[in-house]
């Protein structure tokens, strides 16, 4: 029998092996694997009970975790919630997190690999390892003035920028919530306010409308097509275009019409800074035909179009569409059709004609800062690309001088400081049009560069909130 | 019969050392638990402490006067399982109340039932006091066996999560199958040890293989019988499991032969067949096994991989070091202090932490092991192997299934799971062996010097006949 005992423990020892391997396999090989898997909520749970760093404005926390009495230690409470909403995000149990909270989350977690050092360290002296904090580029009294400019229910978004270093001074958009209500940890009051914020119209709450809504630019993508004709050698400050009140397409029943109640009745034929002036649109129509749609589209990217970024927010790319008919590149070349732009685009656009051309990259964090206030990364502003070159940028700087002297953006004046503008309404359907605006001031020194967008609103209301709007932004920034 | 020679010593006071070390481990680690939660020091910390140092001390000191040579090592690990697994379980006991404060704890009910558990297996040492005397209960215990298994399919029986186990006993619920995992091995070992040599010689020989008569396959008709019972009727894969395993191991280690456990494993191929075809929830947790990360599988309720899947993630989440006692989160998984503790012991105290209790078992198995080759008499030593085996297939088939290394079955973690008729049953046991290993290493009474007696001595000290060349070849 002794044998067939010694037998039976060798099976017993075998079974034991085979779970011991097993036991390696998943916590050692495999963990990994499983801690990156979506489902593990664990991470977050950890996170949770982590005090995470804050996000901070001018020194002050807009975002940072208070200890709690619960099964978590800290909670995350936002301080101002609904000014910083959209570039915050929120950190929840149950809807995980977005903008600067995802995006910045190893930092702010500490688990960054960056912040190795502090681990180790933590490690030893038994100290539980803290997170970083983010310092962001945002100037507190031009995001509070930028919020105000917005009406509480109207869909809109302002991006306030420093053309020379791509640091952004303003984000908003509205309509906007309280990620407080969202951050919560009973996952069931959560639940609720979710259900009740997407009965808010207008309200997105995983998206932040300045880096990732789409709306069509209307008349602010002609500074592409007049920086397209500049740089094609075809077009120059002398050229004439004629102007009429619509273009006419062979064969089909369509055609491009100038803006009915606007100064370009005037004319028959316009140089590009009356055209530029009065925002007509066939002139520019005409160009695009001309120059053809590779060009429109290759200026587009020079801007930045078709490219995502990371700053460290999610900005989706911008687009201009390919394959069209005439008609369809015509319209889309006057910022309709399928022409699509973020808030953010036209504020780079702008940044980089203010710039001489140069375009920087957007950066929304100044600094990031250890627990122990040690400094840890600060972002050096980023040159992207040349978008135009010099003299274009000169000539189009010019041009968007006379449009806020003399024609459509006269509201964004600003005594004593010259301002270059744009503005635009994009037909998007029966009740309502975008209204735009996109400029920068001073002229020649170049200081902010603004582009404000009001969605689904008439013609008068947008006018009122873009262009005067402008004005104050530009005042309080220089003033500052 | 024995060829292993153990020289007689005490040992006494090795396991009281050892005692303390186990005791020092199972209390800091309740008071670990307890650490930044509440006062660790709270009135759980000291109901731990002292019932568990008690009982271990009573076991200790009664096995000084009655089992003087058992085995020293047996009873400081079990000691240090069964407080660890009451740290772990008053652990998410915590996170449990932290969460809902109307939680009723699980701990003290598990103090409780550790205090009843030891105090049985104390019983069973004093009255027993030498495990033979079960020889004469080897019916007795099968008809035991059998009413403990249909009591579940009584007006008495409680189904709970689609397993018919449990019976309710007016305080809680019971698992009678837990004792008759105890009772079914002596019959066996009973039943095999007295016809042992039937079995053995009558039959046909086919090549290698020694082919058993049809009547003597009757114990083994009846041990698959009950599995595939307790499969069908009760819906308790992890029991049925482990009834054949126990069956098996014991025909085995009974007749030493191969052929046994090939016709065993062709009748499991067929039940598992069976089974997979007939039974909807077998398949559901065949599925939820292949497949535990297809999001459909991992969603499904009843039947979905979830429970393995977060017990996957809280072992992940502890990696080789564990993230420390009450410092990670197994109350995400559900049944973290029952069927998934290990999941939760792997999670907080590392692979390096379980490894750690998974030696624990093997050195506890392994010491069964060698009870069953010491004593020498065949009931003795097909109980003590048989009771052994089933605590490492118990294992294997809990933490293969956490590990996802097999199907998932409901099983508990022997002295560790919460759960009070687990906890008897797995103290009776080691009373058993304890009792076993006694007469293992026991000298005999009357025994002079090895050297001056020049023949081998029986039982009863009396010299036994040598045996002829042809008794010890049959």
């Amino acid at each position: 029998m002794n044998q067939a005992i010694r037998s039976a423990w060798v099976v017993a020892i075998g079974m034991f092996a085979l779970v011991l391997g097993s036991l390696t396999y998943v916590q050692f090989f495999q963990a990994q694997e499983l801690n990156a898997n979506p489902w593990n909520s664990r991470q977050l749970f950890q996170d949770f009970g982590r005090q995470r760093g804050a996000i901070l404005v001018d020194g002050r926390a807009i975002a940072e975790s208070v200890p709690s009495q619960d099964q978590f230690n800290y909670q995350r409470v936002y301080n101002e919630p609904e000014l910083y909403a959209h570039l915050t995000g929120y950190y929840s149990l149950s809807l995980g997190s977005t903008q600067l909270e995802d995006r910045e989350s190893d930092i702010l977690s500490g688990t960054s690999s960056s912040l190795f050092y502090d681990r180790v360290v933590g490690l030893f002296s038994g100290v539980d390892s803290q997170g970083a904090s983010v310092e962001l580029t945002i100037d507190p009294e031009i995001q509070q003035l930028a919020s105000d400019l917005i009406p509480d229910d109207q869909r809109g978004s302002i991006v306030v920028m420093e053309p020379s270093t791509g640091n952004i001074l303003a984000m908003v958009s509205k309509p906007t919530y309280d990620p407080n209500l969202l951050s919560g940890h009973d996952t069931g009051v959560i639940e609720e306010n979710v259900a009740a914020l997407s009965e808010q119209p207008g309200l997105s709450i995983y998206s932040n409308p300045a880096t990732e809504s789409l709306v069509a630019p209307g008349s602010v993508f002609k500074l592409i097509d007049a920086a397209a004709a500049l740089e094609s050698g075809k077009y120059d400050a002398d050229s004439v275009i004629p102007n009429p009140p619509a273009l006419e397409f062979p064969g089909i029943e369509y055609s491009l019409p100038n803006y009915v109640t606007g100064g370009c009745i005037s004319r028959t034929e316009a140089d590009l800074e009356f055209a530029l002036e009065q925002s007509c649109n066939t002139p520019f129509a005409q160009i695009a035909l001309d120059l053809g749609e590779e060009a429109i589209q290759e200026q587009a990217a020079k801007f930045g179009f078709g490219e995502e970024l990371s700053i460290p927010t999610r900005v989706i790319a911008s687009s201009f569409p390919s394959d069209l008919t005439d008609p369809e590149l015509a319209q889309s070349a006057v910022g309709q059709f399928d022409t699509r732009v973020t808030p953010l685009q036209m504020a780079m656009v702008t940044s980089a004609i203010a710039n001489d051309g140069q375009q920087m990259k957007p950066q929304l964090v100044k600094s990031i800062r250890a627990a122990d206030l040690q400094l840890i990364e600060s972002p050096q502003p980023e040159v992207l690309r040349e978008s135009v070159s010099p003299e274009t940028a000169n000539q189009l700087t010019d041009w968007m001088v006379n449009v806020v002297d003399n024609g459509t953006a006269t509201g964004a004046q600003v005594p004593g400081v010259e301002v270059a503008g744009k503005t635009g309404t994009a037909e998007v359907s029966e009740t309502g049009d975008n209204a735009w605006f996109t400029g920068f001031a001073p002229a020649d020194d170049p200081q902010v560069a603004i582009s404000i967008v009001m969605e689904n609103v008439d013609i008068p209301t947008g006018q009122q909130l873009t262009s005067p709007s402008a004005k104050r932004l530009i005042e309080a920034v220089l003033n500052r | 019969m024995s060829d292993v020679l153990t020289v007689p010593r005490s040992r006494r006071n090795i396991e009281f050392v050892l005692l303390l070390l186990a005791l020092a481990v199972a209390i800091s680690a309740n008071y670990l638990a307890g650490v930044g939660r509440e006062e660790p020091f709270a009135d759980h910390f000291w109901f731990q402490a002292i019932t568990l140092g008690g009982m271990g001390l009573l076991i200790h000191i009664i096995l000084r006067f009655r089992a003087k040579y058992a085995d020293p090592v047996i009873l400081p690990i079990v000691v240090a399982l069964n407080g660890i697994g009451l740290a772990m379980i008053h652990r998410l006991d915590l996170s449990a109340i932290l969460i809902n404060p109307d939680y009723p704890p699980v701990a003290p009910q598990q103090v409780t039932w550790t205090a009843v558990a030891v105090g049985a297996a104390a019983v069973l040492l004093i009255v027993l006091r030498d495990h033979r005397i079960l020889l004469r209960f080897t019916y007795i215990s099968l008809i035991v066996s059998a009413i403990l298994l249909l009591l579940p399919l009584t007006p008495l029986g409680l189904e709970i999560n689609g397993a018919r186990i449990w019976i309710s006993v007016g305080i809680g619920t019971f698992q009678p199958g837990e004792i008759a995992k105890i009772t079914l091995a002596i019959f066996f070992a009973g039943y095999l040890s007295t016809n042992r040599d039937l079995i053995l010689l009558a039959g046909k020989k086919i090549g290698p293989l020694q082919l058993p008569r049809f009547r003597d396959l009757a114990p083994m008709a009846a041990a698959w019988l009950v599995s595939i019972g307790v499969l069908i009727f009760q819906r308790d894969l992890g029991s049925s499991i482990l009834f054949f395993g126990l069956f098996m191991v014991m025909i085995y280690v009974a007749t030493s032969r191969v052929s046994w456990v090939l016709i065993g494993l062709a009748m499991i191929g067929v039940g598992v067949f069976v089974a997979l075809e007939l039974f909807s929830h077998v398949a559901l947790r065949f599925d939820s096994w292949i497949n535990a990360f297809a999001p459909e599988v991992y969603n499904r309720a009843p039947g979905g991989s979830a429970q393995v899947v977060q017990g996957l993630f809280g072992l992940a989440n502890g990696g080789l070091v564990g993230t420390g006692l009450g410092e990670g989160r197994p109350d995400l998984v559900t049944y973290a202090n029952s069927d998934m503790i290990i999941a939760a012991l792997g999670e907080e105290l590392g692979l390096i932490g379980v490894v750690a209790i998974v030696m624990l078992y093997v050195i506890l198995v392994s010491r069964g092991i060698r009870a069953a080759l010491g004593t020498k008499d065949g009931f003795g030593k097909l109980l003590a192997c048989g009771l052994s085996f089933t605590i490492a297939l118990q294992c294997f088939v809990v933490i293969g299934g956490i590990t996802r290394l097999i199907p998932l079955t409901g099983l508990t973690t022997p002295f560790m799971s919460a759960g009070g008729s687990s906890l008897l049953a797995n103290w009776l046991i080691v009373a058993l062996i304890l009792l076993i290993s006694e007469t293992a290493r026991r000298p005999a009474p009357t025994a002079p010097m090895k050297d001056s007696f020049p023949e081998a001595l029986g039982m009863n000290g009396k010299p036994v006949k040598k045996r002829t060349a042809k008794e010890a070849t049959r």
